[in-house]
């Protein structure tokens, strides 16, 4: 079968004629890491604001020798814009259905794994057994399938989440803006979405077929959210499918030419690095280790000290832990990437990748107030 | 020195220190209360559970006027919203205004927060609005009935002091309410002195939550603001050029 074009439109998909997409592709291929010198470093860490050339410096290799120093002013900034506060959630999968071929993704349509779907009941249980937990925010998760978890039925879950908890977040596949603005009205008021690569290339390579395919139509997912309705948006790349760094600035430029275009609109970043999937064990983040994982959190809080950080389940319970102390905000806990798992014994529907931190809300709760930090439940009012 | 009290919709204090409730530990606000003698304490509403883990509600001392404040909201109706939602939680009639519609910087949208307070104000909250230093804007908050103006002092969160001195001086000098300086005081010093340019009162959070010791720096702000207020009412010396001898060399003309 014949490949599409991976920068087209596919019918009924919404284009909003952005100038974000073009501005990030110009500036991240300007993003030779190599280029910058321990003097650019130290020029960025002198300042009180960063331009999106010293975060460069920053994320440059030259910035690993200056890790400590980052992780300090990091630690700063992330005093005075959040003090000791983390905020805590879980993830629930509700359908690993998909119809991408996204190749290193354990939900990957071509996958032999259990495939799964909660129906109303089922949501309901899951919601009632994380809700009993203490915990006030969810974020709602799906495979990209408009077949099997359409619109209209994340909508539903949407409206059960709300009966249950404070604050509910999306990480589906992107949809236009008046879906958005449907499900902000069914209670959801945060969208989150990775890019995966900000690399058109390798992401043509990596996305063989599906609606995800359609490389444009995701990078303006979170501008599509914001023109529904939604408070906030947060970014992504999966770290270690193309050059990290690149892949780590772009991210951030693109939450950063959100916010200057948004100025309302709250940021957030997540910095997930490859995991082993059912599919395939042989996945590993490759380069990005834990100081360079480290180095792009402090690069992150250093630019955007405003944003919000996510460290994930991905990353060992010693890591995230010293994150959130440094730079990092929002922690997820009691996660199960399969479906279905928060009410039964076991998964229905097989997981989307390996975590590496399986700790439930109480220990992390714990871990996090030994170390000084404060957990909060939910942080906004819905009115 | 006569009676010297703070006077807000007709509640009397003794504390000119309204202290803030975020950005550290709940155990620790308490403490931080009593050692700066603060009877007035801010507290996000979306922050407060109905119950459940972490509910900062269950940490504010006994005693102590709470100040809800309405952050997040992007606009006059939503906070509106809030203060109503605060009221009917149990938080009592006082409400600070924030209205910011900036991720980045958090500044205050006058505009939105004028047309809020005119609400609030008219259902009988005892209303705070937090603002942009704008004398004009000072002036329609007194006319839409305030109880005092919050003007910043610098962008919220970031301890730089006084970067608003001269507009919140004129602000003092031409407003009839009182003036409750909030956001951006660093430290202690600074505290003091806009209560000695006449400020009515001063509210901290960043510059005690980012301290080390945070119920000693509570103590810190809570006696320089009291030292601030007694300058103030003492009156300060002139401030001259050039030295004033105290045995003055045209003395002999009597």
């Amino acid at each position: 079968m014949e490949k599409t074009n991976h920068m087209e439109y596919l019918p009924g998909m919404e284009n909003i004629g952005s100038e974000i997409q073009n501005k990030i592709m110009e500036m991240t291929a300007s993003f030779n890491s190599g280029d910058f010198t321990e003097e650019d470093v130290c020029r960025a860490l002198e300042k009180d604001v960063c331009s999106p050339r010293d975060f460069m410096a920053l994320l440059s290799p030259a910035g690993e020798n200056f890790l400590e120093e980052m992780a300090v002013k990091a630690q700063k900034e992330r005093t005075a814009h959040f003090g000791n506060s983390v905020y805590m959630f879980t993830p629930l999968y509700i359908s690993n259905y998909c119809e991408n071929g996204c190749v290193y993704c354990g939900f990957n349509c071509k996958n032999k794994i259990r495939r799964a779907r909660l129906n109303e009941a089922e949501i309901r249980a899951e919601m009632e057994n994380i809700a009993a937990t203490g915990l006030t925010e969810i974020l709602l998760l799906t495979g990209e399938s408009r077949k099997y978890s359409d619109v209209e039925y994340i909508g539903n879950a949407c409206k059960i989440a709300s009966e249950y908890f404070k604050l509910v977040g999306l990480e589906i596949y992107p949809v236009n803006s008046e879906e958005y603005k449907y499900l902000h009205e069914c209670g959801a008021d945060f969208v989150t979405v990775f890019q995966e690569t900000y690399n058109p290339d390798k992401y043509d390579v990596l996305h063989p077929v599906g609606s995800k395919r359609v490389f444009p139509y995701r990078v303006n997912t979170q501008e599509r959210a914001v023109m529904g309705g939604m408070r906030g948006v947060g970014f992504g790349a999966l770290l270690g499918l193309d050059d990290f760094r690149r892949d780590a600035f772009a991210a951030g430029y693109h939450a950063y030419l959100i916010q200057k275009k948004y100025p309302h609109a709250e940021i957030a970043l997540s910095c997930p690095r490859l995991r082993p999937t059912k599919s395939d064990g042989n996945i590993n983040p490759g380069d990005v280790d834990e100081r360079r994982l480290l180095q792009i959190i402090c690069a992150y809080r250093i630019f955007l000290p405003y944003s919000g950080i996510t460290v994930s389940t991905r990353e060992r319970a010693e890591f995230r832990d010293n994150a959130m102390k440094i730079a990092a905000t929002k922690i997820s806990a009691g996660v199960d990437v399969g479906i279905g798992g928060h009410s039964t014994s076991e998964d229905k529907g097989d997981g989307q990748f390996e975590i590496s931190d399986p700790r439930n809300f109480d220990e992390i709760y714990r871990a996090l107030s030994s170390k000084g930090l404060q957990p909060v439940m939910h942080d906004y009012i819905y009115v | 020195m006569k009676e010297d009290k703070l006077i807000l919709g007709g509640h009397e204090f003794e504390s000119r220190f309204i202290l803030g409730s975020g950005k550290y530990s709940l155990e620790l606000i308490k403490a931080a209360c009593e050692n700066a003698g603060a009877e007035i304490i801010t507290l996000a509403l979306r922050r407060a559970n109905s119950g459940g883990a972490a509910n900062i509600l269950d940490y504010i001392p006994k005693g102590v006027t709470l100040l809800p404040n309405t952050s997040g909201a992007r606009n006059a109706d939503e906070a509106v919203r809030i203060a109503r939602l605060s009221r009917e939680a149990g938080c009592g009639d006082f409400v600070k205004i924030e209205v910011i519609r900036d991720s980045k910087y958090l500044l205050p949208d006058n505009a939105e927060t004028i047309k809020a307070t005119e609400i609030l104000a008219a259902e009988g909250f005892v209303v705070l609005p937090y603002m942009y230093p704008d004398l004009n804007a000072a002036r329609d908050l007194e006319n839409a009935g305030a109880a005092a103006i919050m003007p910043l002092a610098a962008p919220i969160g970031t301890n730089k002091g006084l970067c608003t001195r001269e507009f919140i001086r004129i602000i003092i000098e031409e407003c009839s309410l009182p003036v409750i300086v909030d956001a951006g005081i660093g430290k202690p010093s600074q505290a003091c002195e806009v209560m000695e340019m006449g400020a009515a009162a001063v509210m901290a959070n960043t510059a005690i939550a980012s301290a080390r010791d945070i119920p000693a720096m509570a103590e810190a702000f809570g006696a320089a603001v009291k030292a601030g207020r007694t300058a103030y009412l003492a009156g300060l010396g002139a401030v001259r050029d050039v030295a004033s001898a105290s045995s003055p060399l045209t003395g002999f003309l009597g």
